[in-house]
């Protein structure tokens, strides 16, 4: 089984991209189980047409100690398994923490063990690696391999460069390792190459480019991944490229993160003399 | 300072070799923790206080003797007084382990007086509330307090989750305040125990709640009497207050209000109705006597009342300042009775203790106080210091513009106080002060070292390590410290006296708290056990032998 962690700046499309790449997986044949850990719950929407998902913390709240796989565990696309970590209103408690409780929780009632023959889990995250809590799923013994989601644009490189440092860190005294970048296309000006170079600055790869198509949106609007809702689409293609290419991944590193003075470098070299 | 005749040869002798116990205890440090180790030890000189460094961080590892914020808050402050509902919104261990360990006692008047002090009030929070916050649960518990006791007023401490989680305790205790109505006062403190360096900040928080929630809420002057004054900074530990209670009676002072031992809500917010207010622990208190000078005009002086020639003294002052024949008649009757009864025990007592030495490392103050009754024994202080104090406690008011301000202390709210526009009357007028600081000192604290030999050990925050050294090198007769330390110092052959909460004793404040004291230190120096800390086996010669085969 592999655990697959997806981090990335807000907004930049983890939970779209992490759906339709597991859309890809389970069309190969692959079990895969999402486990999203945003507060929103949003992370297995496309998957499951809707949000029809009680989130773990929820039921644990609703229900106390007594708490049931089944009860927090929904069937999507294809057979795929589906969890929300979910968390409190926004401005309110400890969304970390929930997280914690709630990837503890999903063990202890076994949704790793043999029995689910699983051939990936993965993890989607909220944006950035802020604290402990958000970090739980790259700590010891839970995800092996992250991939980041990013664009050309630089907050989202900052943010890439900001999860890579934690990644590092963790790395030295666990198993988690970096998988490759993820360009998820915002037409940015020199965008492929800008980033193959980041990744390579990295110690890394670009995995895919992921060119913008509205197609995405249209899937989105209907609940579905582009897999499901228009599985003949070029933009389909693009995600099963994705599924491939992490299935077939054998580059795993500790990422060497950038100071701020070379990632500047890197857009001014890429993004504004073209 | 004791009675040169008292002093030993050995005394005399330790005083003069004190000062090189900084650089052999320095020198066992890594380099930069001895560095700043080295800082807070210094060699007291009464005429002339070195700078001490105090209140700042705690080195970690160096098993320190502090306490957290919230401990300050919460369990110093606050904790004494019995008709507040004092509910800690944190997890259970907060509360549990707070949960009547201070031996500050109290005495309602009569039996339908409410008392809170033997409940322990909690939140209990548990993970969900962690995750989803804790205001709802806070609220629950508010409201089920309120049903239950119909307390005057609930107090909302925060513990460190709570500061974590961003729980906004002062914005629920004001939606509750208005929620159940009733005159009911509610209010909350920010003191998550992770807070500035030490309790010390917790004090801090809670003087500033005392005076935004309760001080000045009751402006009528109930009864006749003619002195009336506060009492700040005594806790009521083992009964202290019950025996300066007594004293005062007698002596035909009225005591409005003390902060906060044996006292009610309403004697809080009464308490600018007096004309005087002595300031006990300064420490904890100071901040309280300095805003109710600023917006009412009472003056506030420091007093001393744990030692019976030191209680003498505070009577003598508060006579002095109210001037009137009638009371400095009264206070001297009151000394001579008490004193003739407080000598014949000394004198039976003292020819046991005279010549000892003591050690106090506690508190703010009380490393300072209990000086007072060692003199009166007879006994040399060779070294003390404090946990949490400020360099304004070692070395007086006067260093108060130079103490720097760092990030640790900006974090704790600084109250603006301004004159009160109606009630703002000063007590005297600026003649009458000038006469009266002839005698006396307003707003005046000279600090520990003003009093200690010249040559005692002065550190503050002490380590452990300290500590065994001080007691391997020194072997004094009595060490003053508190339940950390108590059994530590025990096993190594010398006796120690809680003065957090006496032991099982007290009271040792005024005369019969003395007397008491007296009583319990020739006790623990004379007792013989202490030479028996040795197991058998320890002091016999081994008898080796060898099978033979």
């Amino acid at each position: 089984m592999r655990k697959i962690a997806i981090y990335g700046k807000g907004g930049i499309g983890k939970s779209t991209t992490t759906q339709n790449t597991v859309a890809g997986l389970a069309e190969m044949g692959k079990k895969v189980m999402v486990v999203g850990c945003d507060p929103k719950a949003d992370s297995t929407r496309l998957l499951l047409h809707g949000l029809a998902q009680k989130t773990v913390l929820d039921t644990l709240r609703d229900e106390g100690e007594d708490v049931e796989l089944d009860d927090v565990m929904k069937t999507g696309f294809k057979n795929t398994s589906c969890v929300e970590s979910g968390g409190p209103e926004p401005g309110v408690g400890c969304a970390g923490r929930g997280i914690i409780t709630s990837i503890n929780l999903l063990e202890q009632l076994g949704a790793y063990d043999e029995d689910k023959h699983l051939d990936y889990v993965f993890y989607d995250v909220l944006g950035d690696v802020v604290c402990g809590g958000f970090a739980m799923p790259i700590r010891d013994g839970k995800a092996q391999e992250v991939y980041i989601v990013c664009s050309g644009e630089m907050m989202a490189m900052y943010a890439a460069n900001n999860i890579c440092k934690s990644i590092s860190k963790f790395g030295k005294v666990g198993d988690v390792r970096l998988g490759g970048l993820i360009c998820n296309s915002r037409k940015v000006d020199n965008e492929a190459n800008m980033i193959e170079e980041f990744a390579r600055k990295l110690g890394t790869q670009m995995i895919h480019f992921v060119p913008r198509d509205n197609m995405v949106q249209h899937a989105e609007i209907n609940r579905m991944t582009v897999i499901d809702y228009a599985p003949e689409h070029p933009q389909a293609n693009e995600y099963r490229a994705l599924a491939q290419k992490i299935n077939d991944n054998k580059m795993h590193v500790i990422p060497t993160p950038l100071e701020m003075q070379e990632l500047e470098e890197l857009l001014v070299g890429f993004g504004i003399l073209n | 300072m004791v009675n040169e005749n008292d002093k030993t040869k050995d005394a005399e002798k330790l005083l003069q070799s004190l000062h090189e116990f900084r650089d052999e205890v320095v020198a066992k440090y890594p380099k930069k923790v001895g560095r700043k180790r080295a800082k807070s030890i210094v060699v007291s000189d009464d005429e002339n206080p070195p700078v001490i460094q105090a209140n700042v961080r705690t080195i970690p590892g160096i098993i320190t003797q502090r306490g957290c914020t919230y401990a300050g808050c919460k369990g110093v402050v606050l904790g004494p007084t019995r008709d507040i509902v004092n509910i800690v919104h944190g997890p259970i261990g907060c509360s549990f382990y707070a949960w009547l360990t201070r031996r500050n006692q109290t005495r309602p008047e009569t039996e339908l007086e409410e008392n809170f002090i033997p409940y322990a009030f909690s939140t209990d929070m548990q993970d969900k509330n962690i995750v989803f916050g804790g205001e709802e649960k806070l609220s629950q518990a508010i409201r089920e307090a309120y049903e239950l006791f119909h307390p005057k007023a609930i107090a909302v401490f925060s513990t460190c989750p709570v500061g974590l989680i961003g729980d906004d305790v002062h914005r629920v205790s004001r939606h509750m305040k208005e929620e159940i109505g009733n005159g009911i006062n509610i209010f909350g403190f920010s003191c998550e125990g992770y807070r500035g360096v030490s309790q010390s900040a917790g004090h801090h928080i809670a003087n500033n709640g005392l005076f935004k929630h309760l001080i000045g809420r009751d402006d009528e002057i109930r009864g006749s009497a003619k002195y009336r004054v506060n009492l700040l900074g005594e806790y009521n530990i083992g009964g202290d207050a019950f025996e300066l209670e007594r004293i005062f009676d007698k002596c035909g002072i009225h005591l409005i209000a003390t902060f906060s031992g044996n006292t009610t809500v309403n004697q809080f917010e009464n308490a600018h109705t007096a004309d005087l207010n002595m300031v006990m622990c300064h420490r904890s208190i100071n901040y309280v006597a300095e805003m109710m000078e600023t917006a009412f005009g009472i003056p506030w002086i420091k007093v001393q009342p744990i030692g019976a020639n030191s209680t003498a003294k505070m009577l003598r002052k508060i006579a002095k300042y109210f001037g009137e024949q009638e009371l400095i008649d009264k206070v001297e009757a009151v000394i001579a009775e008490e004193m003739a009864e407080v000598e014949a025990v000394r004198e039976k007592i003292y020819p046991k203790t005279k010549g000892k030495l003591s050690m106090l490392f506690v508190g703010g103050s009380r490393a300072h106080h209990y000086q007072d009754l060692f003199e009166e024994l007879g006994m040399t202080t060779i070294a003390a210091g404090y946990e949490f104090g400020h360099r304004d406690d070692y070395e007086g008011r006067s260093v108060i513009p130079t103490i720097q301000i760092d990030a640790d202390s900006r974090s704790i709210e600084e109250l603006t106080v301004t004159a009160d526009p109606t009630r703002y009357n000063p007590r005297k007028t600026e003649e009458e002060l000038a006469e009266l600081s002839k005698d006396m000192e307003f707003t005046e604290y000279k600090g520990i070292m003003n009093q200690m030999e010249k040559g005692a050990l002065v550190i503050d925050d002490m380590s452990h390590y300290e500590m065994d050294k001080l007691i391997e090198k020194f072997r004094p007769d009595v060490f003053c410290a508190g339940i950390k330390e108590k059994f530590c110092v025990q096993k190594m052959g010398v006796p120690l006296k809680q003065l957090h909460n006496y032991d099982v004793g007290g009271p040792y404040a005024g005369f019969k708290g003395a007397i008491n004291f007296y009583k319990d230190i020739e006790q623990m120096v004379g007792a013989s056990v202490w030479k028996e800390l040795k197991a058998p086996w320890e002091s016999e010669a081994y008898i080796e032998a060898e099978f033979a085969c």
